[in-house]
């Protein structure tokens, strides 16, 4: 084998009508068993007392064995001269119908088989509308049991009149259709000698037919960003936004949008791990650049490029959905909308249709049963960036999850306008507003970050300009001045032990609100016992970032930009950090900023760039 | 684009939507050939970083050499490299080499309950000081909610019915019959508590692709996939009583895939040297109850 072209094949059709079998068949006939498996499923059916059937080769499981039927998706791997091949062999029974979809959705082909005797069947039908929704357009009609009706002509011809006129319907083209017996193998890899009506390609040579699907490589440049990362060990400084690559390509230099925020930057360097730089991230490739200007944008949104048509970006939309859900899919659940690497919150608006899947008939109810599939409009709790079906087919597509499982899929036929919020029927929220609502309001989630470090070690200096930068990167920041706060809030406050312990209390719960507010708050306190920083920990929880501003008392000394030092030398100022009261400094601080190592730029783009980090990390 | 580009791209994929989605992930490195090759696909993921634990379940019956490699790819890459283990059955002598349970039942007391317990940290983690080069209890006990694994659906039966994202319940339990859909490179992220997710980027791969990519990147593997001069190779790697290396000329990775592309094993099952998926229900009765 010389081509290592993979080629994934999906084989749909009503239950019974011998999927299993035709690939268990062509399996045995083609030499794509390992030695013994054969011999064991006859063996294991001399045991049993039961007749051996191809399809036993596929059900390997116990319970489906016990019923005789296909539960899920099963693949098996094949090659032939031309390419390798993935043999998705998927469920016929309706109440598998989501298995069925998982299987097909991972496929380039399909192989639609048809029992002969009994003709075409609701399943039939309703797996071709499916394939239609799922996208696949490469199909081939397998007429299969031509043994059981004497390989009859006339039975052949009518079944594939009638399946074409209604696969038309679903805009789905077959490229042949094949008389077959997967009992007797009969046109599956070897030609029969029993049709010679038939001149058209068996089962095996229509495989080979098959085209591999190329990456659509005119399209826009479309990248939903997966995550923005920022890992500093070994003193990797990079920060680089990471996706996969829908459709188009981008280079280093290209002008890039990010929606739906319409922030905008240029791509300064591609990223790579242990390969050469390649000269372009195109469709399908798994990629990752850094950018010239440090803005702020997070999973979720789609890198574009400016000199491209832009995607959608909208808050209700029109959308062809099918749904597999326990639950029916109505108007008064709350569901989450996932298109790209986007999730919001989502509600139906209303339903246009429902359609029948099998016989194409239309209905009218506001609600949507288990294996059903509607026409309808969708309300977004906050704007998302997609393309519309026919262009891109990764962000023109989306699921919605109810509770924790992908209930439905969809495809966005159209973007509508944002109705007038007044005349909205939705309400989103019965309780009251939860940080993280306020959260996926802001797009951001709020951060305490305490710098601690001796007076005159620079914590102010750098954290009035990195709140400069943050606020220029559309980072709401506030800096939670030690100073202020003894002057107000902490006015009766002295600096006992005791005193700085409470200060550093009240602080750190006010920095809290202000997190929860979803705000960086820039908290700049000497704060000199790790007991009272692990409290403020503590109160803020896992959204806390300690930052060590590291200076010597001499120094500070030396600096001393207040001319603190001279006064506590001079005996004026009692309990002073680091000359008549200890400062213990972090053993093990979240960054650390060396200023008599690094100058002030330095340490301003390190904390801005680890702040950035922080907020993209896991910001859904 | 090439295969191999395609399997690598999509594997990349899939770790970072499940970093993206877990917060306290792990990935299984059982030592073998594909969770190494999980292990470089991670590294590709995240620019040579491995942002979270390694978890190896260590039965102690485990080939030393592949111990040895273990803790000195742990040292050089820098990772965060946690084993478990099943105490109480390895001190009772519950096992099978010590003659008192069966193939399968030994796997799932050294094994499934031990990852169970370690995963959900119930048991100790002891975790690798990079430093010292000692294991030391590790102080985060934090039920892991996302587990990377890298199996491959051409393997045997059970995982080729895998999804990429494939959830189990909170006694660790494989509901086989009743899988959620996935479609669209869209995966289940969300779960309920108490619950998790175990995460499957290999399963698209072959063992011969496996083998492709170690040869492209030049990947270190243990020297017991090749043959040292005896004529025998291990081609599934487990525990020393329960696994049996095959007859192979192969001497190198080279040489490895020329005999897989010759189809000179295809006639074998890959996983035939290991006793325990010979015993009745073996390994998808194993699979169902949390085995990898």
């Amino acid at each position: 084998m010389d081509n290592e072209e993979i080629l994934n094949i999906v084989t749909v059709g009503h239950v019974d009508h011998g999927k299993s079998t035709v690939v268990g068949r062509l399996l045995a006939d083609a030499h794509g068993l390992p030695d013994g498996k054969l011999e064991a499923v006859r063996e294991n059916c001399r045991r049993n007392s039961k007749p051996f059937e191809y399809a036993f080769l596929l059900d390997a499981l116990k319970n489906e064995q016990a019923q005789g039927i296909t539960i899920d998706t099963a693949r098996c791997f094949f090659h032939t001269d031309k390419r390798q091949y993935i043999i998705i062999d998927a469920p016929g029974h309706i109440e598998f119908l989501k298995n069925m979809v998982t299987g097909a959705s991972r496929a380039e082909a399909a192989l639609m088989v048809i029992d002969a005797a009994r003709g075409v069947e609701e399943n039939t039908r309703r797996h071709g509308y499916f394939l239609s929704m799922l996208g696949i357009r490469q199909i081939a009609v397998l007429v299969n049991k031509m043994d059981l009706v004497g390989y009859d002509q006339r039975i052949f011809e009518d079944i594939k009149a009638e399946m074409s006129t209604f696969l038309e319907k679903v805009d789905i083209h077959p490229l042949s259709f094949i008389p077959v017996s997967g009992m007797e193998g009969d046109n599956i890899a070897n030609r029969s000698q029993r049709m010679s009506w038939y001149t058209g390609p068996t089962m095996l040579q229509q495989m080979d037919d098959f085209a591999s699907v190329p990456a659509p490589e005119w399209a826009s440049f479309r990248m939903p960003v997966q995550g923005v990362y920022k890992f500093t060990a070994n003193n990797d400084s990079r920060r680089i936004v990471v996706g996969t690559v829908e459709s188009g390509s981008v280079r280093a230099g290209d002008e890039i949008v990010f929606y739906p925020s319409g922030k905008k930057t240029s791509v300064k360097s591609l990223e790579v791990f242990n390969a050469a730089t390649p000269t372009a991230f195109e469709a399908g490739m798994a990629a990752g650049f850094t950018m010239n200007e440090q803005i702020f944008v997070h999973r979720g949104e789609i890198a574009c490029r400016r000199d491209e048509p832009a995607p959608q970006v909208g808050v209700r939309l029109k959308a062809n959905v099918f749904w597999l859900g326990k639950q029916p899919f109505d108007r008064n659940r709350r569901y989450y909308f996932k298109c790209g690497t986007a999730k919001v919150e989502m509600a139906l608006e209303s339903i246009e249709r429902i359609v029948n899947a099998s016989t194409l008939s239309a209905g009218q109810r506001q609600y949507c049963e288990k294996n059903e599939v509607c026409e309808c409009v969708i309300t977004l709790e906050r704007p998302v960036a997609f393309d519309l079906a026919g262009t891109v087919e990764a962000t023109s597509r989306f699921v919605i999850v109810d509770g924790y499982e992908i209930a439905g899929g969809g495809i966005i036929t159209q973007a509508l306008e944002e109705y007038d919020y007044n005349t909205r029927n939705i309400r989103w929220s019965s309780g009251g507003v939860t940080g993280e609502e306020r959260r996926r309001m802001s797009g951001m989630k709020g951060l305490v970050v305490w710098m601690t470090g001796l007076s005159g070690a620079g914590k102010t200096t750098i954290a009035q300009e990195v709140e400069r930068r943050l606020l220029d990167a559309d980072v709401l920041a506030y800096i939670l001045d030690g100073d202020k706060v003894r002057r107000g809030l902490c006015a009766d406050l002295g600096f006992s032990d005791a005193d700085r312990t409470e200060n550093i209390r009240r602080v750190g719960e006010i920095a809290n609100l202000f997190r929860d507010a979803g705000m960086v708050t820039l908290v700049t306190l000497i704060s000199p016992f790790a007991a009272s920083r692990e409290q403020a920990r503590k109160i803020v929880g896992k959204d806390f970032l300690e930052v060590y501003v590291k200076a010597s008392v001499e120094t500070c000394k030396s600096r001393d930009p207040k001319k603190l030092y001279k006064k506590a030398l001079e005996g004026h100022i009692p309990n002073f950090t680091g000359l008549s009261s200890p400062y213990e400094p972090p053993t093990n601080p979240d960054l650390v900023l060396d200023t008599e190592k690094w100058n002030e730029e330095e340490c301003v783009e390190a904390l801005t760039a680890a702040i950035l980090a922080r907020l993209e990390d896991k910001t859904i | 684009m090439d295969h191999l580009d395609k399997l690598e791209a999509k594997s990349v994929h899939i770790l970072r939507e499940a970093y993206a989605a877990f917060d306290n992930m792990c990935m299984l490195w059982s030592i073998g050939k594909d969770s190494t090759v999980l292990l470089w696909l991670a590294r590709k993921a995240f620019y040579g970083h491995v942002p979270f634990p390694l978890v190896h379940i260590d039965t102690h019956y485990k080939i030393p050499e592949m111990i040895e490699y273990r803790d000195r790819l742990a040292k050089e890459m820098g990772l965060y490299m946690i084993y478990g283990e099943n105490k109480e059955a390895l001190d009772s002598k519950t096992t099978f080499p010590d003659g008192n349970v069966s193939h399968v039942e030994c796997c799932r007391l050294l094994k499934t309950e031990a990852l169970a317990h370690t995963l959900d940290g119930s048991w100790p983690r002891y975790r690798l000081n990079l430093q010292t080069g000692e294991y030391e209890r590790d102080t985060n006990t934090d039920r892991y909610t996302g587990v990377i694994v890298g199996a491959r659906a051409d393997e045997e039966g059970s995982r080729s019915k895998e999804r990429y994202f494939s959830p189990r319940d909170q006694k660790n339990d494989w509901d086989l019959d009743d899988q959620p859909p996935e479609f669209w490179n869209q995966f289940k992220t969300d779960f309920a508590p108490g619950t998790h997710v175990r995460i499957h980027p290999l399963l698209d791969w072959t063992e011969l692709n496996v083998w492709e990519y170690i040869e492209r990147e030049n990947i270190p593997t243990v020297s017991l996939y090749y043959n040292q001069g005896d004529g025998t190779r291990y081609r599934s790697l487990g525990c020393a009583p329960c696994t049996k290396p095959i007859k192979s000329e192969s001497h190198n990775v080279h040489e490895i895939i020329e005999e897989l592309r010759t189809g000179a094993l295809s006639s074998i099952a890959e996983r035939s040297g290991r006793a325990q998926d010979a015993e009745d229900g073996g390994l998808e009765t194993l699979r169902r109850n949390g085995y990898m």
